[in-house]
């Protein structure tokens, strides 16, 4: 079973869009959405009316910290990201509201548990970026395997009892094993809003048979969506970060 | 399941004979209908209470030795369920293991560059694969046939993979006799490391003495950050002095002094007449007020090991061939070829330049070997390419200057590329003309047939 992971969209079309023309290509059998569809950039409307029309076709998708100050009136962000929330909820309507109302923290299928940013305690929105939260998200779920987002930085752990998580940026493009024995947490990277240093959209193929995770990445037009953003009067930083990567 | 006997069978494999083995494993030869190779079965040792490291090394094995291909690694055949019955069925390589001619050390010379050059061109195989080994030793390298054949890759490191070792770095992870001084400081990632161990071989080989011993501590493996092992020649003194060099160089602490990739060490084992020999030790101030001052002003290990040869080997080519056609002196073409190569040599500056030019001999007629004054064309040519290369201003170390006798320059710039794993030829193209496209050029049966780069240099119009 392949399974085309998108995590991180953030309101940006033109990565959004780049990214689902290849996932088109490679037909996986399932697609799962790890949440933040919105937040930061420039076209919520059209991000959550794409992933909801993809969740009616079959696809998972679990809440991020975004979705949920999207859909309510608390404010627990980074500065840049609160102004740009606060601009998202002017353009939501009651469907975008209530599609965001109904997704779930965390989803557990195929043999993985997929939240958004961590097995631990996923209302507290904990940063799985060390072995420490690594173990944490490991501690919390009964699965061998974790898929996650939330960092925007692609990385897989790999977990033997008993001992420290291995952490492990994947190649780009080349696939990490699954290991026997191990259990794992993936990290996938940002689809609208990569922090790793490469500004190309990110999204993770997933194959259970092969048991390897790869991280593709999808260049696309990211000074469109940086003119869109300075356009709307939103941070010029949000534009700039999607122009590098971080 | 239960313990492996001469008779078991595992998964088709038929043990058919126990061979010696260290620690980790037990090792048989082994037999299987499908396979008509003969092969070895290694059977990690999962006692209960068993160090979880034998897990993590039969692991690393296992993900490595699957994506390593060619003739310096055996051939991965099969695994078993890590979880059911772990094993690794692999090609059985016929050969004399090295640690039976380390038995017989010192050996000639000869001897010693013959094995030198094929363990150097088995790591250049390995490296070029992204796979550092880390735990070269003799008795990890089968002389075979067709070349060194570098067995166990429990300890080694994969760029593409994770390093599940990686985490266990607080104690040194090698053979303490052959371990690499970053090695031992936790640095899992150098194939320099690899060429560090080799050096501790060829030590070992030539004088029949181990560089630094088997310290058992950490404390005692860090001793080769400090003190440099015994010159060769003074245990031997029959060593040849660029053998010695060799060596040394390999030895080097410091990694920007260390040989950064295989094929230069091949190369320099290959043409001992172009290894420059050190001028002179390293002389280090004497007396009590050089040894205090030296105590102080000790840099941190991290400080000595230098960095790693990685981003050197990234810059650009490691062995440039230039090639330069002087039989109508100095042409435009010819200055054309020396702004490049010096583009080239720039990128990366360890980087090294073989200078060549063809005498062309025929098969025919009888070869003037001299001018009409009677001296020679052969020494003449080479004055003419050193002189060409001059504005390089090459120090001794960078460069050497190489004239060859062929009927072919094709031919002849190709063979010398090969043997010499050259990274990239530079080679000129004249202006295309009706009958050189008809009967072909030079450059472009190099460009054909190369196995590296090659950049053609032509002047602009004309």
């Amino acid at each position: 079973m392949r399974i085309a992971v998108l995590s991180d969209i953030h309101a940006n079309r033109e990565a959004l869009e780049a990214v689902l023309e290849l996932v088109e290509e490679l037909a996986p059998d399932q697609i799962v959405i790890l949440g933040d569809l919105v937040g930061y950039g420039p076209d919520p409307e059209f991000a959550i009316e794409t992933v909801a029309r993809l969740v009616s076709d079959g696809a998972l998708c679990v809440l991020g910290n975004h979705d949920e100050a999207a859909r309510s009136d608390r404010d627990k962000l980074t500065p840049n990201a609160r102004e740009a929330i606060r601009w998202t909820r002017t353009r939501l309507n009651d469907d975008h509201r209530a599609f965001l109302a109904a997704l779930p923290l965390s989803i557990t299928r195929f043999g993985c548990q997929w939240v958004h940013a961590s097995a631990y305690r996923p209302e507290s929105w904990d940063y799985v970026s060390d072995p420490e939260a690594a173990l944490r998200c490991l501690a919390a779920s009964t699965e061998a395997l974790i898929c996650c987002g939330h960092t925007h930085r692609p990385t897989v752990f790999y977990s033997h009892p008993n001992r420290r998580p291995t952490m492990f940026v994947p190649r780009d493009e080349i696939a990490a094993p699954l290991l026997p024995r191990h259990r794992h947490v993936i990290v996938t990277g940002a689809v609208g809003q990569p922090r790793d240093g490469n500004p190309a959209a990110c999204f993770a193929l997933l194959d259970l048979e092969e048991a390897s995770v790869t991280m593709r990445r999808v260049p696309y037009d990211s000074e469109a969506t940086a003119a869109k953003i300075k356009r709307l009067g939103l941070s010029s930083w949000l534009g700039l970060r999607l122009l590098i990567g971080r | 399941m239960e313990r492996p006997q001469t008779g078991s069978e595992i998964d088709g494999f038929e043990l058919t004979e126990r061979l010696a083995s260290g620690g980790m494993a037990s090792l048989w030869r082994a037999r299987h209908a499908d396979f008509d190779v003969p092969l070895v079965l290694k059977i990690p040792f999962l006692d209960p209470g068993q160090d979880v490291s034998v897990i993590i090394g039969y692991e690393v094995e296992e993900m490595i030795l699957k994506r390593l291909s060619g003739p310096h690694v055996p051939r991965f055949i099969a695994s078993g369920d890590l979880a059911e019955l772990p094993y690794l069925a692999m090609e059985f390589v016929a050969g004399v293991s090295l640690a039976k001619h380390a038995e017989t050390a010192p050996l000639p010379t000869e001897e010693v560059v013959r094995i030198g050059i094929a363990i150097g061109t088995a790591l250049a195989d390995l490296h070029r694969q992204g796979v550092v080994h880390l735990d070269l030793k003799p008795q990890n390298v089968i002389l075979a046939e067709r070349g060194a054949v570098l067995l166990d890759f429990g300890l080694a490191r994969h760029a593409d993979l994770p390093d599940l070792l990686g985490e266990e770095s607080a104690v040194p992870m090698g053979t303490p006799a052959y371990i690499a001084p970053e090695q031992v400081l936790g640095d899992r990632t150098d194939p320099a490391s690899d060429l560090f161990a080799l050096g501790c071989i060829l030590y070992q080989l030539a004088t029949g003495e181990e560089p630094f011993g088997r310290p058992s501590t950490t404390a005692g493996m860090k001793r080769r950050l400090y003190h440099t092992p015994r010159p060769m020649r003074a245990i031997r003194s029959d060593i040849p002095a660029w053998l010695e060099a060799i060596v040394a160089r390999c030895l080097e602490v410091d990694r920007n002094r260390r040989y950064a990739d295989a094929a230069k060490l091949i190369f320099d084992l290959r043409n001992p007449d172009q290894v420059v020999l050190p001028r002179s030790n390293r002389a280090r101030p004497g007396g009590i007020l050089g040894r205090l001052k030296r105590l102080f002003d000790r840099p941190s290990e991290a400080a000595l090991v230098g960095t790693a040869a990685e981003d050197r080997r990234r810059a650009g080519p490691s062995i440039v061939l230039t090639t330069v056609d002087l039989s109508d002196g100095a042409t435009p073409l010819a200055a054309a070829i020396l702004a490049e190569t010096q583009r080239l040599l720039a990128t990366r500056p360890d980087s090294w330049l073989a200078c060549l030019t063809v005498l062309k001999t025929d098969l025919v007629k009888e070869t003037q070997y001299a001018d009409s004054k009677g001296r020679s064309i052969y020494v003449k040519r080479l004055v003419a390419l050193k002189d060409w290369a001059r504005p390089l201003h090459l120090s001794e170390e960078r460069v050497s200057y190489h004239v060859i006798e062929a009927v072919s320059a094709a031919d002849a710039i190709l063979r010398y590329a090969e043997h010499n794993q050259i990274d990239h030829i530079v080679i000129g193209a004249r202006s295309s003309s009706a009958l050189r496209r008809h009967l072909g050029s030079v450059s472009t049966k190099v460009v054909a047939e190369a196995h590296c780069s090659v950049s053609v240099v032509r002047i602009k119009g004309a």
